[in-house]
């Protein structure tokens, strides 16, 4: 594959929550990618030190622009610089795009159900988005988790009525004002009602922390669907 | 994502493994000699990233392969021996 480090030129920033950022870039010589697919992003110190990690591409293809979402953790140096000290017009360094496993591909006809677990609706976003720029009818629906209302990503993306993709989104520790659901973590009768509504050989694509990736796994095999058809991407 | 202890899976081996290998890895299939659970490589369990990283079957924790990045140099080990591969990658 010979991939090599390519120049990445920071665009813009944008806020999707508190602590989550879309960040745009150019990549001279970008050749495309899948949804569901990520980069590898170096940082290199004054000193030389290098750090590498990887995050996953937010949109489909769009020329030598890519997005990405990083989730500024305490813990993670590279995010929270990522996130919020690297200035616009600097460079840092993409390696891509990698992995065919976790992808949606547009010519994909079946339903699909996608499982987001917080920040792990970034690739989920990448297909939803290339769902609708080929205006498939393929009925796509996405379960997402989050702690509370304003930990919502790409909230436009998912409010914008295309009817062939729906939103169910699982409040964890505060739901929003009217809701019939008690906040809690995720559950086999949050996931029964999307199931249903699966063809045997649907995909279903689960990414996440990992522990949360996990209980998925387990809630979706536990109903009986084949471990072949569940794709998954743990972050952590 | 996240830089915590707990482990990742075989999606995160794509770039590493790009520096040596020249097809995609991910959607390699997989079969675990210890416990013969089959699958691709982007399902194994990833820890790491240090010393390196270390990719092992989800069924029963065999260790599928390890890869440790030098400066100059990409060590890979098949299983859980230790002998290994040292690819020049600079």
């Amino acid at each position: 594959m010979a991939l090599t480090w390519r120049p990445a030129r920071l665009l813009e920033r944008h806020a999707q929550t508190a602590t989550a950022r879309t960040l745009v870039l150019s990549v001279p010589g970008w050749a495309g990618h899948l949804p569901g697919q990520h980069v590898d992003v170096r940082l290199t110190a004054d000193d030389g030190y290098q750090a590498v990690r990887s995050y996953s591409l937010a949109a489909p293809t769009n020329g030598e622009r890519i997005e990405l979402g990083v989730q500024s953790v305490p813990d993670g140096e590279v995010s929270l610089y990522l996130a919020d000290a690297l200035p616009v017009g600097a460079d840092v360094e993409v390696r891509g795009p990698l992995g065919n496993w976790f992808v949606w591909r547009p010519a994909q006809t079946e339903p699909a159900l996608l499982v987001a677990g917080g920040s792990g609706v970034v690739p989920l976003a990448a297909m939803i988005g290339a769902h609708r720029r080929v205006r498939s009818r393929s009925p796509l629906h996405l379960l997402y988790s989050v702690r509370a209302p304003e930990d919502v990503w790409y909230r436009s993306l998912l409010t914008d009525d295309d009817p062939s993709l729906d939103v169910s989104i699982i409040h964890t520790r505060k739901a929003p004002p009217g809701s019939d659901r008690l906040p809690g973590r995720i559950t086999a009768a949050d996931l029964a009602g999307p199931a249903a509504r699966l063809k045997p050989t649907s995909p279903v694509y689960v990414c996440g922390p990992t522990a949360f990736v996990e209980v998925v796994g387990d809630l979706l095999t536990g109903m009986g669907l084949d471990p072949a058809t569940i794709r998954t991407e743990r972050f952590g | 994502m996240a830089d915590t202890a707990a482990h990742r899976d075989g999606n995160c081996l794509a770039g590493p493994l790009s520096e040596i290998l020249s097809v995609e890895p991910t959607t390699a299939w997989w079969r675990c000699p210890e416990c013969g659970q089959t699958g691709t490589l982007a399902e194994l369990h990833v820890y790491g990233p240090d010393p390196g990283l270390t990719a092992r079957c989800p069924g029963c924790a065999y260790i599928a392969l390890r890869l440790v990045r030098e400066d100059q140099h990409v060590w890979l080990t098949l299983g859980s021996g230790t002998g290994a591969f040292r690819f020049t990658t600079a």
